[in-house]
């Protein structure tokens, strides 16, 4: 084989020649460089987590030694510690059912009886809040929940002070506003990571056949037997795709309970504390590792669930 | 049979659903004209506009991170766009061993929480010294903008008959001609949107930059420790709207370049 009928105009043409003859050639050349990147830069840096999170540091003058160790690991079993993983956890879970429970309708009526332009501004009214600054929308919400903020102002007005007086005196809730208590700190996780839960809950509920809902009926179900029998299962694999996004994301969170809460301290917190003010890298280190292992068993126990055949 | 009209209950909490994704935006711009600076009473006082005037003239502190967060949503974007369309590219072309384990490998840093990768690169530094940059801020802005530049190009190159590839070849066009002058021109728009996209990601992040600016400041940074530690209140309003601004009309204008068809446009952020 002689290349190409023509003759060569230049080298373009002849890398042209070279591509058709070596296909893998281009691919290498193509796939090279974000390969490169993102092995380097960010497996690489999550080795070097990993690496430093075995390391510790010397109690006396503060210097990470870098000798292989779990001492640092089990610094996360003392109970302070534990406590803070036990929070956020549970705010995790807290979050993550709220948001499926406010997701669901939005994610029903934009896949089922929204149409025509309908739907666009569904779509646009999910996608806006999603991709709209991050910060912006905690910092609304601090407008919100602050003492003298919209919320108090509309319960003075309407006198019902007492409802959040009320949830405001519940244990472990306390504080001195909504802007200071958990339920604030829980109210913007949910705001904030709505979206999340609503796009892939659409996208699972718009690919039930209409047929199934059709043969449901005509088996004689009434429509709330077609809904739990029928739609639910279905629409679960999306709810669990949403759910990863949801606790995996409220897992990760640091800005948040630090602006809106009782500064009760989360892993992300204490990731930021550790390795900025206390300078304690390797345990920052341990506790960065603790989500990617929550999500690792979180996403084990989902498959196992079936969460991913169905997708 | 299923009636086509929804039940009243269900169009309410769908409706309310909205609103509640809606309205807490609208107070930052009702926040930035109060004349009251040291609390967020409402109703406001007073409205006023000087709380514009002031952040453009009196506080030279917003100019500088400013700057530093365009600059480096730029690079980042520009890095991302490169090669986040390499990667498509090659991925659209053919079926390999590891294909998988690629798509999972660029979505990860999407995929995880912003406090690890933040944590991770932190601690590369540390381990490497690499003193804090710009280049550790784009770095990382990079890492996780390359997934939004490929969830576009890729849905794009699905998209694209590899016939007219064949057929540019076949009328004599080397590999250079007919990516300029064919796969460039309908990769175009969802480059456009994909790069816009990356910008306003990029603009507005704060989480992994916190681990990776160490004392520079960008502008979301900034906003942050106004948050933390307030002073006219009202302006950093003023900065919100315009951090808003910036983020909101490249998604729009991003969701308009990639309609009909695509829906990807902003999936898995």
């Amino acid at each position: 084989m002689s290349g190409a009928v023509l003759p060569a105009r230049g080298p373009g043409d002849r890398l042209t020649g070279l591509f058709w003859r070596r296909p893998w050639l281009l691919l290498l050349l193509l796939i090279a460089p974000p390969l490169l990147w993102l092995g380097v830069v960010y497996m690489g840096s999550l080795a070097a987590l990993l690496l430093q999170s075995f390391y510790s540091i010397d109690e006396f003058s503060g210097i990470v030694v870098p000798e292989f160790t779990l001492k640092t690991y089990a610094e996360l079993f003392r109970a302070q510690n534990l406590d803070i993983i036990l929070r956020t956890v549970t705010m995790a879970a807290a979050v993550t059912l709220a948001c499926a429970a406010l997701a669901f309708p939005i994610a029903y009526f934009a896949a089922r009886y929204a149409k025509g332009p309908w739907k666009a501004a569904f779509y646009l009214g999910v996608m806006l809040p999603l991709w709209s600054s991050y910060l912006v929308k905690v910092y609304a919400w601090k407008l919100i929940l602050a003492k003298e903020g919209i919320l108090g102002w509309a319960a003075e007005r309407t006198h019902t002070g007492f409802v959040i007086d009320g949830l405001l005196s519940i244990p472990g809730l306390q504080g001195s506003s909504l802007s200071t208590s958990p339920i604030g700190t829980f109210l913007v996780f949910v705001y904030i990571w709505l979206p999340y839960m609503i796009l892939p809950m659409q996208a699972a509920l718009e690919r039930v056949p209409q047929s199934m809902l059709e043969a449901s009926a005509d088996l004689g179900a009434t429509s709330r037997q077609t809904f739990r029998s029928v739609i639910l299962p279905l629409a679960l694999p999306g709810v669990v795709a949403g759910s990863i996004f949801t606790f995996s994301l409220t897992l990760g969170d640091y800005i948040i309970p630090q602006i809106i809460g009782n500064s009760a301290n989360f892993i992300g917190m204490a990731v930021y504390q550790l390795q900025g003010t206390a300078g304690n890298i390797p345990l920052a280190a341990a506790f960065a590792v603790v989500p990617i292992g929550i999500m690792l068993v979180y996403l084990w126990l989902a498959k196992r669930a079936g969460a991913f055949d169905a997708l | 049979m299923r009636s086509d009209r929804s039940p009243l209950a269900l169009k309410l909490a769908a409706f309310g659903g909205l609103l509640f994704l809606h309205l807490p935006i609208l107070l930052i711009f009702l926040y930035a004209f109060t004349t009251e600076e040291r609390s967020y009473q409402f109703p406001p006082p007073g409205l006023t506009t000087k709380w514009f005037a002031v952040a453009w003239f009196d506080r030279p502190d917003i100019w500088p991170p400013l700057y530093l967060s365009l600059k480096v949503a730029a690079i980042s974007t520009v890095m991302a766009l490169i090669l986040g369309t390499f990667c498509a590219a090659a991925m659209s072309r053919a079926r390999f061993f590891g294909r998988d384990q690629i798509t999972l490998l660029v979505l990860l840093p999407i995929a995880l929480p912003g406090v690890i990768t933040g944590m991770s690169l932190r601690s590369a530094f540390g381990v490497m010294d690499i003193p804090f940059s710009t280049w550790t801020i784009v770095l990382g802005h990079a890492t996780f903008c390359i997934v939004i530049v490929y969830n576009n190009a890729v849905a794009r190159f699905r998209r694209l008959s590899g016939g007219i590839l064949e057929a540019s070849a076949d009328l004599g066009a080397n590999s250079f001609q007919t990516f300029r002058h064919v796969l460039l021109p309908n990769l175009g728009s969802a480059l456009l949107a994909g790069g816009m996209l990356a910008f306003a990601l990029s603009f507005d992040e704060v989480i992994v930059t916190t681990f990776t600016a160490g004392q520079q400041s960008t502008l979301p940074i900034w906003m942050l420790n106004e948050l933390v530690r307030p002073r006219q209140r009202p302006v950093t309003n003023v900065v919100a709207i315009v951090v808003f601004a910036a983020t909101f009309l490249p998604i729009l204008a991003a969701y308009y370049l990639t309609r009909g068809g695509s829906e990807t446009a902003g999936m898995g952020k």
